[in-house]
């Protein structure tokens, strides 16, 4: 397939990987903060290819298992209300709540959709004008935008049975307060397409202040092994800035026409991260002129506040100070059949990834 | 997050394309998108087409691959 | 541990599937013939082998590109009788119609059966029919059961009893199409694809391989759970591992698309028309040769062999040359947006 499979190429691979065998000298700690990357770091067996020297580490770039356990035990109240239809995408369907997931409650005859797209849910509001639909928006700058142009449109056309509630997030203040915590890497794998929404001055500061080379890489394995190529080059010669690997879809001020949906749909509030509490100004909410739209305050609930799951250390495996493989509860109480944290649960979640591609 | 692919735009019809990978057509929303072009090749995500891809940089991309290893080769 | 209620992944043919049997199911019906979990029992009445084996179609919708219900509930049983080394001879029907489904549609399944059956070489000999209150059931749900006589000589086929590290492992051919063209028929407002669905009896092709090479050592049929359901199962608590080669598992392009856009693995994508074989690596070429003779096999190919090494897994060298495990999913896929 044109633009995927070029990226694919063995022989290019075999030249990256010569390439950083040969440059790379120091003990270098790189860090993804997307869960695709982590996904696809894994599918295609490339920490088998690195020298050891070389660690990848995993950070909380995997929006289900940032997500707080009380949005879905949000969701799953509103699930249970019988005027209302949840339209979810397929990654949350799993993820335990305090008591019960979207999965259980679909098998007790909760009206619950997996959709493809926030537009689908706008179309599912439009088709049942009687219930309240309400779209899960998880996601960071790369679903956002599709979040945004999904209430843009329901309110141009008038549809105002569709909601949103919203655990959209932005990736950089995350990154931020990972070395404010202590975490000790040596540079950033930056999200590829967060990155063709943004732009790459959002990585600018880290760079800066923490000294840490930031690279946008795309997700092919010729995209990961040079841009851990770059990450490299920049660690040996200590150098730290924003560079572009992935550059046939990233450009340094991103999809300005993204940007703008984002600034008129939403406004930015703190958040809470799984793992490293709350962020100040990480998380989206809907801009007051869109409230009607906004499932918080149109069909307020109440619900109690979650309680972890007691060995469960999901937060420090977001953090990459901690493997999968260290949590006690690991391949026992906790597997992807039957999750006790989100890392499992999600299919590109670090302890999932590493259950799946590594059980020995 | 943002499982995303290249694909190109066989059709359009005023905010939606038809896009196609390795021949399966999915539905993409060009609401995010200034002046898409049938023929052009788009990142897909989630039912909209988020970006374009700059031809140029792809090939660009491969070259240097290509060329680092050469240079790499020349040295040794 | 199985959950308080039975959900949809317990049907899924991956490891809740599993779980609800061993948990459930064996728990209570324990004997040594099931106890083996083979596509087909082999059962020993008066000295002579026979194989028996049941399946229910549910799917939905009814009608996709390919094939329908019926065409599924001939083959399906076809082939689990085949790939334990059964000649197929009789299959039982029981029919379980919503109230209200058109005639017209009904005749078109059964039409479809008996040519499916005919083609077989198999008689349906006897049935059952129930009509169900509109909203029971979805449309239609057929249940079919086989027999087939076993020869002494082939009744390890379905357990691998005689698999030895450097045997072969061979499929025959593309993986995941009924899956991809499934998951079309369901959405296809919102995609398409011309895929169509892989279904197929298997069973002439499978004695052309049985007739050319003695040292088949383990047939089994990859349907819902997929290929790598089948490799794990294989290679499950065995002094063996399964060494897989991506490269070399033949994948159509518009399916591997369809995977890629919605985060599929086409190894756990469901099939209906193909058939996982492992043989002596010394016959490994002209059983694949058998294979490509014929309409079923024409793609078919090595993808792997057995391991001495990494016990009781299966991993796959990736196309760049990494490696990786390769594991059951919990239960479906999910298309995902991450």
């Amino acid at each position: 397939m044109k633009y995927i499979d070029e990226y694919r190429d063995k022989t290019l691979t075999d030249q990256l990987i010569r390439s950083i065998r040969s440059l790379s000298v120091k003990d270098i700690v790189l860090m993804e903060v997307c869960g695709g990357h982590t996904m696809a770091i894994q599918k295609f067996g490339i920490p088998s290819l690195l020298p050891s020297n070389i660690r990848l580490v995993s950070g909380p770039g995997c929006p289900v298992c940032v997500t707080s356990r009380k949005f879905i035990d949000t969701a799953i109240s509103y699930c249970r209300m019988p005027d209302v239809i949840i339209t979810t995408f397929g990654d949350l369907i799993r993820v335990p709540g305090s008591s019960s997931s979207l999965e259980k409650e679909k098998s007790t005859g909760a009206d619950i959709r997996i959709v493809y797209s926030p537009l689908m849910a706008v179309e599912t509001a439009k088709q049942n004008p009687k219930k309240k639909v309400i779209f899960l928006g998880i996601g960071f700058e790369t679903t956002s935008p599709t979040s945004a142009i999904a209430i843009l449109n329901a309110h141009k056309a008038g549809i105002k049975n569709f909601f949103l509630l919203s655990s959209h997030k932005v990736m950089p203040p995350a990154m931020a307060a990972l070395i404010d915590e202590g975490v000790r890497i040596n540079g950033y794998i930056c999200p590829g397409h967060v990155s063709a929404i943004t732009g790459t001055g959002i990585y600018e500061p880290i760079a800066r202040k923490y000294h840490l080379g930031c690279v946008v890489s795309g997700f092919e394995p010729v995209d990961l092994l040079q841009t851990i190529l770059m990450l490299v080059q920049q660690f040996e010669s200590g150098e730290a800035k924003v560079e572009i690997q992935y550059n046939r879809f990233v450009k340094a001020q991103g999809n300005i026409t993204a940007q703008k949906a984002l600034q008129e749909v939403f406004l930015l509030r703190d958040d809470w991260w799984r793992g490293l509490g709350v962020i100040p100004q990480s998380g989206m909410m809907l801009q007051p002129k869109y409230n009607d739209h906004d499932a918080d305050t149109m069909i307020p609930v109440s619900v109690p506040e979650p309680v972890e799951p007691k060995g469960c250390i999901c937060g420090e495996i977001l953090k990459g100070l901690k493997y999968p493989k260290e949590c006690k509860l690991f391949g026992k109480a906790c597997t992807p059949a039957d999750p006790v944290g989100t890392c499992m649960v999600s299919s590109e979640g670090a302890c999932q990834a590493y259950y799946k591609y590594n059980k020995s | 997050m943002c499982l995303s692919i290249p694909a190109e735009i066989i059709s359009i019809e005023g905010d939606m394309a038809k896009v196609s990978i390795g021949g399966t057509i999915v539905n993409a929303c060009l609401q995010l998108l200034e002046n898409p072009k049938v023929g052009e090749y788009i990142l897909l995500h989630s039912g909209f087409a988020i970006e374009r891809l700059s031809q140029g940089e792809a090939a660009e991309t491969i070259k240097l691959i290509k060329e680092f290893e050469d240079f790499q080769d020349e040295i040794h | 541990m199985i959950s308080d209620k039975i959900l949809l992944n317990h049907g899924s043919g991956g490891k809740m599937t599993h779980e609800l049997i061993s948990s459930l199911f064996m728990k209570y019906f324990d004997n040594p013939v099931l106890r083996a979990q083979t596509d087909s029992a082999i059962l020993n009445i008066d000295s002579r082998l026979i194989a028996f084996t049941t399946d229910s179609y549910v799917v939905s919708p009814v009608f996709f590109p390919g094939g329908n219900i019926g065409k599924l509930a001939v083959c399906g049983t076809v082939n689990d009788l085949a790939v334990s080394g059964a000649k197929p001879l009789y299959l039982s029907c029981g029919f379980i119609i919503e109230e209200g489904l058109p005639f017209s549609e009904l005749e078109d399944i059964v039409k479809t059966m008996a040519a499916e059956a005919a083609s077989a070489g198999v008689l349906i000999v006897t049935g059952d029919t129930k009509v169900v209150n509109k909203g029971s059931c979805d449309k239609i749900f057929i249940n079919t059961a086989g027999i087939g006589r076993l020869d002494e000589n082939r009744k390890d086929i379905s357990t691998g009893k005689g698999i030895i590290p450097g045997d072969k492992i061979i499929v025959n051919g593309c993986v995941g199409n009924h899956g991809a063209a499934i998951l079309c028929a369901r959405n296809s407002v919102e995609y398409y694809s011309g895929i169509l669905s892989d279904c197929a009896s298997l069973n002439t092709m499978i004695e052309n391989v049985l007739q050319i090479s003695k040292k088949v050592k383990f047939m089994r049929d990859a349907t819902r759970g997929g290929l790598g359901t089948v490799l794990c199962e294989l290679a499950e608590k065995k002094e063996f591992g399964v060494d897989l080669t991506e490269s070399e598992i033949p994948l159509d392009e518009s399916v591997r698309g369809l995977c890629e856009i919605f985060g599929y693995d086409p190894l756990f994508m469901a099939n209906e028309g193909k058939v996982v074989i492992v043989v002596a690596s010394e016959d490994a070429a002209k059983v694949l040769e058998t294979l490509q003779a014929s309409e079923t096999g024409k793609d078919a190919a090595v993808i792997g062999e057995i391991s001495s090494t990494h016990q009781g897994l299966v991993v796959m060298i990736t196309g760049i040359g990494g490696s990786r495990l390769i594991d059951m999913p919990a239960g479906e896929q999910l298309p995902r947006i991450c």
